[in-house]
């Protein structure tokens, strides 16, 4: 199994992978279609995807099972094949990763709140480690546990992965900027908040994805890395800030300009960059020579 | 401190069970239903709303003090009927097609209630004609849409379309939010208020079910 701690050691800066869920539409996924199910029914498609991030220089690729957990497979009547689909999700994302190239797989928030009593702590545990442990026996090295908002759901995530696999955990959060010009989750967490308690419940990687651009991250990565300091920290930034475009959300940063905004990211103490929402291979191409140079 | 701001102060810090306690001390001090209502239950949601709006409180703090209403409302509820007191309007809420996400279109809901109005719940991943029969059965005047992802808001399109098509055309207003939605998109669709926050969208359903 590879380390993604091990490879930081020797000093240079990982790049990961670029958006999944805006190519796969590019590929034909349809609203209401479960994009995990391509992973058998369109293996080739995701395995394309995979591979071109591999080709684009990527050091960590992550893999199609965002919405993976059996809460979220439960709504297309999925929910009794977390394990084949997770499994699956991993073995693609090995397959074109081969020996060189790290697998992270991608676990996401549920959904539900524990605050309101939606689900127990121990129904969330479960739903995390069936998925996490078929993640591990796809072959992937590490997880990436994405998106999150809840200190809660992201501390037995983490758990449920580090006690039952030897994956190594990434856990990052989704952060927007307030009134007031801080940033929060929706549940009014900070990034210091967010990572002192992913370090605690042992993930080894924390960060931020989603919401911003390389360019407000900056902020989001100095609190983070001021609160964690010894923890390698990770930044999957969306190409810019989202602007209309006849009418469709469109995310407007060339491969170029991230590659140039992840500058400022980079000078903070990132360890590992990638993108989120509107990246392409290209974006990662790019930031992958910005580090190379940096 | 009178019963009411006691509740309203119980109803901010989402002490569900003290709201209900004070709902039913309020009702034996003989106090109007209507005024329990709206001096205590909603005037507490209001501060709630208003400082989400500022970012000075965020879901959680909105969801405990909607749930310490709804205990509230339990007890209040028969009072209001038996004397009469109805909703300001009925609204009708969903995901559309394809989204299967329902924390901000829940929170909607429960800012709408807390608005005073009667919050029908259509669920998640709601086509249009599933909305459209949702509206006739329980007589809505306002329609809320929501959508999270940027590939699901173009549904949003589709509902307004099929509404204008029906004979529900005019009768409905129809507002739409969500994280990627916009005011522009809102104009360009033909939908008829578009809101930022789910504070905002009580706001606007209030208005529009009162006009």
């Amino acid at each position: 199994m590879k380390s993604i701690i091990k490879s930081l050691l020797a000093g240079k800066v990982l790049v990961s992978d670029g958006a999944w869920g805006t190519f796969l539409q590019k590929e034909g996924l349809q609203p209401g279609e479960c994009p995990e199910l391509w992973c058998i029914e369109h293996r080739e498609k995701v395995l394309n995807i995979a591979q071109s991030y591999v080709d684009a220089g990527s050091d960590i690729i992550l893999s199609n099972s965002f919405g993976g957990t059996s809460f979220k497979l439960e709504h297309y009547g999925l929910a009794g094949r977390v394990s084949e689909l997770n499994e699956a999700a991993a073995a693609i994302s090995r397959e074109a990763a081969g020996d060189n190239v790290i697998v992270a797989g991608s676990i996401g928030p549920t959904g539900k709140m524990l605050l309101m009593g939606d689900v127990t702590p121990e129904e969330l545990y479960d739903s995390f480690k069936e998925q996490a442990v078929a993640l591990e026996r796809g072959g992937a090295d590490a997880c990436c546990i994405e998106t999150f908002a809840a200190i809660d759901e992201a501390e037995l995530a983490i758990k449920a992965v580090r006690e039952n696999t030897e994956l190594e955990v990434i856990c990052t959060f989704t952060f927007e900027k307030t009134l007031q010009g801080e940033y929060r989750t929706m549940m009014g967490v900070s990034p210091a908040q967010s990572s002192e308690a992913c370090v605690k419940a042992g993930a080894h990687i924390v960060g931020t994805n989603c919401g911003n651009g390389m360019v407000q991250m900056g902020a989001i990565v100095e609190e983070i890395i001021k609160t964690v300091p010894n923890v390698p920290v990770v930044v999957h930034a969306n190409a810019g800030m989202p602007v209309m475009v006849d009418g469709v959300d469109t995310f407007p940063e060339t491969p170029e300009e991230m590659a140039e905004n992840v500058k400022s990211v980079l000078a903070a103490g990132v360890k590992i960059i990638g993108g989120c929402c509107g990246t392409t291979p290209a974006h990662i191409s790019a930031m992958k020579k910005a580090v190379k140079n940096g | 401190m009178s019963v009411l701001q006691d509740m309203a102060e119980a109803l901010m810090k989402g002490k569900a069970k003290d709201v209900g306690e004070l709902v039913e001390k309020a009702l034996s001090e003989g106090l109007a239903p209507n005024d329990i209502l709206n001096e205590g239950l909603l005037s507490g949601m209001n501060v709630i709303g208003a400082r989400f709006k500022k970012n000075e409180v965020y879901v959680p703090e909105v969801l405990i003090a909607a749930r310490a209403m709804k205990s509230g409302m339990a007890i209040l509820q028969p009072k209001l009927a038996e004397a009469g007191v109805e909703p300001i309007g009925i609204a009708v809420i969903g995901t559309v097609k394809g989204d299967l996400h329902d924390i901000g279109k829940n929170l909607v809901g429960m800012m709408l209630e807390g608005a005073g109005l009667k919050v029908v719940d259509a669920g998640i991943d709601v086509t249009p004609e599933k909305f459209i029969e949702v509206v006739r059965e329980s007589g809505a005047t306002v329609l809320g849409l929501s959508a999270l992802l940027t590939t699901t808001m173009t549904n949003m399109k589709d509902v307004v379309a099929a509404v204008a098509a029906s004979d529900l055309a005019g009768k409905i207003k129809i507002m739409i939010g969500g994280a990627p939605v916009t005011q522009a998109f809102c104009d360009e669709i033909g939908a008829d208020g578009y809101a930022a926050d789910a504070a905002s969208a009580a706001d606007l359903a209030k208005e529009f079910a009162v006009a």
